[in-house]
């Protein structure tokens, strides 16, 4: 799949926005007046943002508001209408601690869902996708929600929470690459199956129906930068996790938070950008992609 | 909108032929030119004349060589070319609607045809993402999503001959290869020809549930397997071993150093 700047942009801030509103919405910490407005400040610019550039995809941005009507049916029409309530619930929650210098508790916890829900339906929109069998299992909304809170936990300066998280969200951001490294192979999808030809003999592309490319080939036929996968995933790990970790476990000042936390942002970039990248859409099989993958595959017997 | 209706009246859809196809790519040129003419924003094509010509096609023909195994006889069979066009399949358990956020997708009560209410489509693209086929493209210049409506605007249209109330597809295919009718009525000529032919559904493991059938090309003669030709007999060598000029000249040849192969 096309790794779009602006989805991932998006995912990433709005990860890190909503899983600081989810700890401040319980309360770690429960913050009052100026302090409390620098964090939902930070908060607000982070998950506002990532939903700012998630529209810059679009192809008629003006008319981004009807997407708020088919939330019985669609994930994406349910992550809008989601994390509009969670950021209208944590603005009167955080009216209240700014202005009034008062926690009203319920209000919080409400927001905390509301944010929480916003990531799960954002990981949805992507784990619905059958097509794409890398995202298409159970491992794409929890790595989704492990990461966003560790991130949340991170800001919120909960160092024993942030840790644990932080450990979790290595652990799911790992098995999401095991279980997504079979998957395609585990979906069955074939060139034989697409072309319905495969009980034949073995299928091979022989003509592409264009001599130029499409729509198609750039959104979902992107192959550059997979070589490097490997190299990209540890370099992932060690920013995302071991080094804020470190950071935590050894030196935590507030200095060097803000590098655990960059250092973490970084790390959460180049993973969604992976994921994305390493994607596989079945349509590429169409045009002849995974040839050699395929071929290590046994030809069924008519 | 977006929700799926349980079942629709009818299936209107297409049925492909791939023995008969011969890969004219007729079909890719009529699509276009209708549906950019028609129903709809037009078809925008990108840097026509310049360098990297692209754009937007409803309809694509792609070709693939089926090589058959080696059955044990020693000699492998010939390999097969099979030209494959592939549109929209009008699937019952459309992937592509129901992720539509704006419920500008849509699936027809009345026969099944799968739309794009261009004007309230935001161009996100999740749609095309749904899609395992590919049927769905987003036009660059309109921002919009662009996908084949079964030429809803010819199959009912009075002020056309009646001739001509099929898709355009349908209507140009030289070879016959492409057929339109209600997949739903197991007496249409469709549903006949599927039940005939083995008609087959592409990726039914995605569980979308196509209404488009693809008749499968039908098996080789045996004589191109086996035999070459009837009058191939006659062609047969009349003398297994050289004789008087030629025959002095082999073995004087083959008694040269190095001769004897």
């Amino acid at each position: 799949m096309h790794p779009a700047p602006s989805v991932i942009i998006f995912s990433t801030l709005s990860g890190l926005g909503f899983g600081l509103l989810v700890f401040l919405g319980l309360g770690w910490p429960a913050p009052t007046g100026w302090v409390a407005f620098v964090f939902f400040a930070l908060a607000y610019i982070l998950a506002v943002g990532g939903l700012i550039a998630s529209t810059f995809h679009l192809g008629r941005p003006e008319r981004a508001l009807k997407a708020f009507t088919q939330w019985r049916t669609s994930w994406l029409s349910r992550e809008g209408v989601c994390s509009v309530a969670a950021l209208l619930v944590m603005a009167i929650y955080g009216a209240g601690l700014v202005f009034f210098s008062d926690r009203w508790a319920v209000l919080g916890w409400i927001g905390a869902a509301l944010s929480l829900g916003t990531v799960y339906t954002t990981s949805m929109i992507y784990t619905s996708i059958r097509a794409v069998p890398r995202w298409n299992n159970i491992t794409t909304p929890v790595m989704f929600l492990t990461l966003s809170l560790a991130g949340g936990a991170l800001l919120a300066g909960q160092v024993t929470a942030a840790i644990v998280l932080l450990v979790l969200g290595g652990l799911a951001q790992g098995a999401h690459w095991l279980v997504g490294d079979q998957a395609f192979t585990k979906a069955g999808t074939t060139l034989g199956t697409a072309t319905g030809l495969g009980a034949r003999g073995a299928v091979r592309s022989f003509e592409p129906p264009h001599t130029g490319t499409n729509y198609l080939l750039k959104e979902f036929v992107y192959v550059l930068g997979r070589k490097h996968a490997l190299k990209l995933r540890v370099i992932a790990m060690i920013l995302m996790i071991v080094l804020p970790v470190l950071i935590l476990l050894l030196a935590p000042s507030h200095l060097f938070a803000a590098v655990a936390v960059l250092s973490h942002l970084a790390g959460v970039a180049t993973a969604r950008w992976l994921f994305f990248a390493e994607a596989e859409h079945v349509v590429g099989l169409y045009y002849g992609h995974r040839r050699d993958v395929e071929a290590r595959q046994p030809v069924q017997q008519p | 909108m977006t929700q799926l209706p349980t079942a629709t009246q009818r299936k209107l859809g297409l049925v492909i032929d791939l023995d008969t196809c011969v890969g004219c790519h007729a079909c890719v040129i009529s699509c276009k030119g209708w549906n950019t003419e028609n129903y709809g924003a037009p078809l925008s094509d990108l840097d026509p004349y310049g360098p990297n010509p692209h754009g937007t096609f409803l309809n694509r023909v792609h070709s693939y060589e089926v090589q058959p195994p080696d059955l044990g006889t020693g000699t492998p069979a010939p390999a097969q070319l099979i030209h494959f066009p592939k549109s929209c399949l009008h699937c019952d358990d459309a992937p592509c609607v129901t992720v539509c956020p704006t419920g500008a997708s849509y699936k027809r009560v009345e026969d099944g045809i799968v739309l794009v209410n261009e004007s309230d489509c935001i161009g996100c693209g999740l749609c095309a993402w749904a899609c395992p086929y590919g049927a769905r493209e987003k036009d660059e210049v309109e921002g919009v999503m662009k996908k084949c409506t079964l030429c809803v605007d010819r199959i009912y249209n009075e002020n056309l001959p009646e001739v001509d109330r099929t898709p355009a597809c349908v209507r140009t295919c030289p070879a016959g290869a492409r057929h339109f009718g209600d997949l739903a009525d197991p007496d249409s000529h469709v549903s006949q020809l599927v039940a005939e032919r083995g008609g087959m559904d592409l990726m039914p493991e995605m569980g979308t549930k196509p209404v488009n059938k693809y008749l499968p090309p039908r098996p080789r003669d045996a004589s191109q397997r086996e035999e070459i030709d009837i009058l191939a007999p006659f062609l047969e060598p009349v003398a297994e071993e050289p004789k008087g000029f030629l025959g002095w000249l082999d073995r004087a040849l083959d008694a040269l150093p190095g001769g004897k192969s």
